[in-house]
C-alpha cells in the first residue's frame, strides 16, 4: 500500500505535466523523422532495408533512457522542494521508498516508450507482429527500471542540479549514441564493438528489435539475461546509496 | 530513566567535518509539555531537530524519544512524532487532499479514520473548500496551514514545529496556537517548537531552552529566565544571553538552487 501510493504519486505527477509529456516526445520524433527519412535512401542502398523500421526501436530506447534517468534524478527536486523530508520521516524503510519511486519512474518511462511506439507507427514504422508489440512492453519496463535505478543512484550522490548537465553529456548521451540505437551492430570497428557490448542500452534496443522487427544481434535470451542482471545490480546499488542520504 | 521524560537528550554532539554544529547538549522534555527551543540563526536548532526526528545521525551522545533511540528503532520513533518543517515539504503537483491522503497512507492510518480526520483537520485549517486545488496554487500561509494539518493527521504523541509561524499573519498564528494548545490539553500531545518571535515563546511555552553556538546556555520557564538575567522581557533576556552580533548563515546548495529557480520562473 505504501509502495503503491509512492508509485501513484509519480503517475499523477506525470499525467498532470502535459508540457513535460509533449516536450519529451519532440526529441525522439525529431530523430525518427530527420534521421529515419534523411538517411533512409543511403541505408537502403547499403542493402540494409528500411531505415525507419530499423531506427524506431532505437528511438523507443532513447525515449525510455532519457525519461527514466530523469525520473530517477527527480529525487534531487524532491529534496529541493522538501518533499523528500516528508518521505524520510515517515515510518517506512528507505528501501521501500526507493522501490516505490523507482517503480513509479519506470512506469512513467514505459508509458512514454509506448507513446513513442504508437507515434512511430503513425510515421511509417511497421512492427513485425502484434504479439511482438505486446511482449515489447514488459521489456520496456525492464529497461526503464534499469535506468531509473541508475538515475536514483546518481541523484543520491549529487547535492544539486549543477551536476546534471555533466551527467547528461558524459553519461546519458554516450549511453544512447553508443548503443546501436542508430546503427547496426554488425561490422563495427573493434573498439566500437567492445564499447557497445558494455553499454546496457544496446541490449535493450536489441531486444526491442527482436520483438518488433525480428532482427537481433545478441539474441533475445542474452539480452534479457544481461538486462535483468544489471537491473538487479543497479537496484541494489541505488538502494544502498539512497539509504545513505542525509538531509 | 524517568518515565515522564518523553524526549531525553544526553551529551549530544554533531560534527560536520571540523565544524561542531551541536556541542554536547543535554536536555529533556516532559510528557504533555510545551517546549520552546530558541536560538539565533545557525545556533544548532534545526540540526538538533533533525537528529531527534531520524533525519540525521549524531556523532555521539544519546537520544531517547518516548524510551526509544531514533538511530536504533527509527520506524518506531517516526510513528510517535509529527513534524512541520521550517521550509515547505508539500508536493506542489498534488492537490491539498492528495497530500493529506499520501501522509495518512504512509502512517498506516486506516482508510475510514483517515478520511474522517482529513476532513475535520482540513476544515479546521479552513482549507476544505480548496481540497482539490493543486498545492502550487496556494499562498505561503495556506501551505503552512496544510502542513500543520498534515503533521497532526496520525495523532502523534509529539509534534515538532520548526518556526511554524514564520510568515503567518497574526490571525492565522493565533488560530493555529489555539488549536495546538487545545490539542495539548485534551490529548496531552507534547509540543516542541522553535521560533524567532519571543513573545510567542513567552506566551505559549511551559519551558524554554536557549541554544547558541551549539551549546544550551540557559533553560527554565520564562519568568526564571527573566529573573536570572535581570530583564523585563524574554526578548531582552534572549539578547542578554546571546549577545547582539548578527549571525550569518552560509547559503547551502539548495538555497542556490532556489535562487536559480526563481530566475527561471520570471
Amino acid at each position: 500500500m505504501k509502495i503503491y501510493i509512492l508509485w501513484l504519486r509519480q503517475i499523477k505527477r506525470y499525467l498532470r505535466s502535459k508540457s513535460r509529456i509533449l516536450g519529451s516526445l519532440a526529441q525522439p520524433l525529431l530523430f525518427l523523422l530527420a534521421m529515419g527519412y534523411g538517411f533512409g535512401s543511403v541505408f537502403q542502398k547499403a542493402g540494409q532495408g528500411n531505415y525507419v523500421n530499423f531506427l524506431a526501436p532505437g528511438i523507443i530506447g532513447m525515449s525510455i533512457i532519457f525519461t527514466s534517468v530523469f525520473t530517477g534524478i527527480e529525487i534531487i527536486w524532491d529534496r529541493q522542494f522538501g518533499f523528500l523530508k516528508e518521505m524520510m520521516v515517515a515510518p517506512m524503510s528507505r528501501l521501500n521508498i526507493m522501490i516505490g519511486r523507482t517503480m513509479g519512474g519506470a512506469t512513467v518511462a514505459t508509458m512514454q516508450g509506448i507513446i513513442v511506439l504508437l507515434l512511430s507507427m503513425l510515421f511509417g514504422f511497421h512492427p513485425y507482429s502484434f504479439i511482438g508489440v505486446l511482449f515489447t512492453i514488459p521489456v520496456m519496463f525492464l529497461v526503464a527500471l534499469l535506468f531509473t535505478a541508475l538515475g536514483t543512484m546518481i541523484a543520491s550522490l549529487l547535492d544539486d542540479m549543477q551536476g546534471f548537465q555533466l551527467i547528461m553529456n558524459f553519461l546519458i548521451m554516450p549511453l544512447f549514441f553508443l548503443s546501436g540505437a542508430l546503427f547496426p551492430l554488425e561490422g563495427l570497428p573493434k573498439v566500437m564493438s567492445i564499447i557497445t557490448k558494455i553499454d546496457p542500452l544496446s541490449y535493450g534496443v536489441d531486444a526491442f528489435r527482436y520483438l518488433l522487427i525480428n532482427v537481433s544481434h545478441y539474441g533475445i535470451g542474452l539480452d534479457i539475461t544481461v538486462l535483468s542482471i544489471i537491473t538487479g545490480f543497479f537496484l541494489l546499488l541505488g538502494g544502498y546509496f539512497f539509504k545513505k542520504i542525509q538531509i | 530513566m524517568d518515565a515522564n521524560k518523553i524526549i531525553d537528550v544526553k551529551n549530544l554532539i554533531k560534527k560536520f567535518g571540523d565544524f561542531i554544529a551541536v556541542d554536547d547538549i543535554s536536555f529533556s522534555v516532559e510528557k504533555g509539555e510545551i517546549f520552546a527551543f530558541l536560538g539565533p540563526n545557525g545556533a544548532g536548532k534545526s540540526t538538533t531537530i533533525k537528529m531527534l526526528t531520524t533525519l540525521l545521525t549524531s556523532t555521539s551522545g544519546n537520544i531517547s524519544i518516548n524510551g526509544h533511540d531514533p538511530e536504533v528503532e527509527p520506524d518506531l520513533v517516526r510513528r510517535m512524532f509529527g513534524i512541520v518543517f521550517q521550509d515547505t515539504s508539500l508536493d506542489d503537483e498534488l492537490t491539498a487532499w492528495e497530500n493529506m491522503e499520501f501522509h495518512g497512507v504512509l502512517y498506516d492510518v486506516p482508510k475510514k479514520l483517515r478520511r474522517e480526520r482529513i476532513q475535520s483537520l482540513m476544515q479546521f485549517v479552513e482549507l476544505w473548500d480548496r481540497k482539490d486545488s493543486l498545492v502550487k496554487e496556494f499562498s505561503g500561509g495556506m501551505k503552512r496551514r496544510l502542513e500543520i494539518a498534515r503533521g497532526l493527521l496520525h495523532h502523534p504523541k509529539i509534534i515538532f514545529l520548526d518556526e511554524p509561524t514564520l510568515g503567518l499573519d497574526p490571525q492565522t498564528r493565533n488560530h493555529m496556537w489555539e488549536y495546538l494548545k487545545d490539542l495539548n490539553k485534551k490529548e496531552g500531545t507534547t509540543i516542541f517548537f522553535t521560533t524567532h518571535y519571543m513573545e510567542e515563546a513567552d506566551r505559549i511555552a511551559d519551558k524554554i531552552a536557549i541554544i547558541d553556538h551549539g551549546k544550551i546556555i540557559a533553560s527554565g520557564n520564562s519568568s526564571e529566565l527573566k529573573k536570572d538575567t535581570n530583564t523585563e522581557t524574554l526578548e531582552d533576556a534572549f539578547l542578554f544571553l546571546t549577545g547582539n552580533v548578527i549571525r550569518e548563515e552560509t547559503a547551502t546548495s539548495v538555497d542556490h538552487m532556489r535562487t536559480n529557480r526563481r530566475m527561471w520562473r520570471r
